[in-house]
């Protein structure tokens, strides 16, 4: 494009401006992207839950138990396909940062209820029949460079504490769906119950209840709910996408505050560079006048005006969804499973960089409105 | 022949009729041309002087076609530009005018070669055909050996050389100039009004040149005065029956 020399030119007029403008879009856009990680994070689970589950928790708190004997209950319920139970360990693996999920499950029906979490079926039939046995998700066996057949202590650091279960690896899930978390650690119920105190025995921490139609959803949790009514454990149960959204909840609402942080980190980049180009174009006013009165269009003014704003915005863009896409692996490895998998994801690549060319085509377009509107005999007798 | 009083043959190269400019200044109206009457032929070379404030410069915006008359007519080779419309006007202005500034007013950022290329970059000509025209005209201006060089690397009396061969290069129907040596020491202005005149003589160019400089104007076939907006006195030469020969 022969346009391409003035434009770079005028790009290139102040170096250290440029550094800095381009400069901030990374710093914004590799904020943009982080944030957007830790909010995809955040809500996979909510994304990925099934639309057929509900979970059903204590009513007081999901670290209050729920009796065993629920599960025969809830299975009688209209609509009701499937139950499984789950109760959380809380082990520490050689070290307290090595943190994992440890679920208890419920052999029998862990498989029905939750599909998308696969075991092939070799590696299920051998953990099915030790006791001791434990399966794993993908991410936690590389992390810990496990393989079946390994010995893998857990301190238990909850149940009466102190004492360390070891556990045989007799199989490693995969989620069928993208994002799914295959971090957990499972062992059986049986090996559990077998081990508690007496005081805890008889106790699940939670359900999850696969519906025969995710249309019954509201009848079913309302019928379970209602089935605990005036209990000693009444029960609170919804989806498991509601739920995966009152979990994240929990930390606050990190929704409003990534939008909000995001919010302000855009408009002080429109700011920053608006003021920039304005400052760029009031410069070369004289220039400028000079172009037009060559016979360069108002068009073409406004067109260089932006075509420099756009190109900061895209290069800073790039450089920052570059860095963000460096950073965050080494981030998810740093954090050792401590959030759920980051992921930046093409969508967000898109998003952000559509967001800097946004920010970028409005922060050159006034400036370039200014420039193109302005009279020429005016601009340089100002020369 | 240049003529001032209307009577001019309808073939001149610039025709102007009845032009008035006013502008308004907070409420009150100053009229800077008063019903101006000019015909300019091809290959004249005219300069205008008078005082500050004489409307030499909006005279010169006018027929660069940057202003706009508040009544009257320019013509320039057959077409009257007072009634294009604003991107009309910047089409006919990269084909028809060549413009001198008297601070040169080249682009800091661009070599002398980038800075002679600007026209033509507006043109359908082949990057080799744009380099072939650049270099011829700064061929003419006698700074070839120094096209890579930046405005900043080049002497006032320089840059206004590369600023003339910026105006040449697209071969415009005229040049206009605006103090094209109010800048300048009077050697670089020599230098400068040598070029422009050798402009005129040998490739035959139409120049239309403000100055406040006499010794300039005198390079010039023709010198008209401008007082309060109105042509009074024609140049050295004299009026003859209300034309300048």
């Amino acid at each position: 494009m022969k346009f391409r020399g003035l434009i770079f030119a005028n790009l290139f007029r102040k170096k250290l401006r440029l550094i800095l403008t381009i400069g901030s879009f990374a710093v914004a856009l590799f904020l943009f992207a982080f944030l957007a990680v830790v909010r995809g994070a955040f809500n996979r689970g909510a994304d990925i839950a099934g639309a057929d589950r509900l979970v059903v928790i204590n009513r007081i708190s999901i670290i209050q138990p729920l009796p065993l004997a629920y599960r025969d209950k809830i299975l009688r319920i209209p609509g009701v396909k499937a139950v499984t139970h789950n109760n959380w360990f809380g082990g520490v693996y050689q070290d307290e940062r090595n943190f994992f999920p440890q679920f208890v499950i419920d052999v029998e029906n862990q498989r029905q209820v939750l599909p998308e979490l696969k075991v092939p079926d070799d590696q299920w039939n051998t953990f099915v029949q030790d006791r001791q046995g434990a399966i794993v998700g993908a991410k936690t066996a590389a992390r810990f460079h496990w393989k079946i057949g390994d010995r893998i202590p857990i301190k238990n650091s909850l149940f009466g504490g102190g004492d360390t279960w070891d556990f045989n690896l007799d199989g490693i899930y995969h989620s069928e769906r993208a994002g799914g978390d295959e971090s957990q650690f499972w062992f059986q119920w049986d090996y559990f119950e077998e081990r508690m105190p007496q005081s805890f025995k008889g106790n699940v921490g939670w359900y999850v209840v696969k519906l025969d139609n995710p249309d019954y959803a509201v009848s079913v949790a309302k019928a379970i709910d209602d089935m605990a009514a005036n209990s000693s454990f009444e029960t609170k149960t919804e989806t498991e996408s509601a739920f995966a959204a009152g979990w994240v909840k929990q930390f606050g609402n990190i929704q409003f505050l990534i939008m909000t942080i995001g919010t302000v980190v855009f408009f002080t980049l429109l700011l920053v560079t608006g003021n920039t180009m304005a400052i760029s174009v009031r410069e070369r006013v004289g220039e400028l006048a000079v172009l037009k009165a060559i016979g360069f269009s108002d068009r073409w003014v406004l067109f260089f005006v932006l075509a420099e704003a756009l190109t900061i915005a895209l290069v800073g863009g790039l450089l920052g969804l570059g860095l963000a896409a460096l950073a965050v692996p080494a981030l998810a490895a740093a954090l050792n499973g401590l959030l759920p998998t980051l992921i930046l994801s093409k969508s967000i690549l898109l998003l952000g960089l559509g967001a800097a060319i946004l920010v970028g085509a409005i922060s050159g377009l006034l400036p370039g409105i200014g420039a193109m509107r302005m009279r020429v005999v005016n601009a340089l007798r100002r020369v | 022949m240049i003529r001032v009083d209307g009577t001019g043959k309808s073939n001149s190269l610039i025709q102007v009729r009845g032009l008035d400019k006013t502008y308004r200044r907070g409420g009150e109206e100053i009229q800077v041309l008063q019903r101006l009457n000019l015909d300019v032929d091809k290959g004249d070379f005219v300069a205008f002087m008078g005082p500050s404030g004489s409307g030499k410069t909006t005279l010169l915006n006018l027929l660069g076609g940057l202003d706009i008359p508040t009544h009257g007519s320019i013509t320039v080779a057959g077409d009257e530009i007072t009634h294009m419309s604003g991107n009309k006007l910047t089409q006919w202005r990269a084909r028809h005018v060549g413009f001198i500034f008297q601070m040169y007013n080249l682009i800091p950022v661009l070599t002398a070669f980038q800075n002679v290329e600007l026209p033509l970059l507006l043109t359908k000509l082949s990057k080799s055909d744009r380099r072939r025209h650049v270099e011829t005209a700064l061929g003419v201006v006698g700074l070839a050996e120094r096209m890579n060089h930046y405005p900043r690397q080049l002497s006032g009396g320089q840059e206004q050389r590369v600023a003339i061969a910026r105006a040449i290069v697209a071969d415009p129907t005229f040049l206009l100039c605006d103090e094209p040596t109010g800048d300048l020491d009077r050697k670089s202005a020599d230098e400068i009004m040598e070029l422009i005149n050798r402009l005129v003589k040998e490739y035959g160019k139409t120049v239309l040149m403000v100055t406040h400089d006499p010794v300039v104007a005198k390079r010039a076939d023709t010198t008209l005065h401008l007082e309060k907006g109105v042509l009074v006195e024609a140049g050295e030469l004299g009026v003859a029956a209300g034309g300048v020969a």
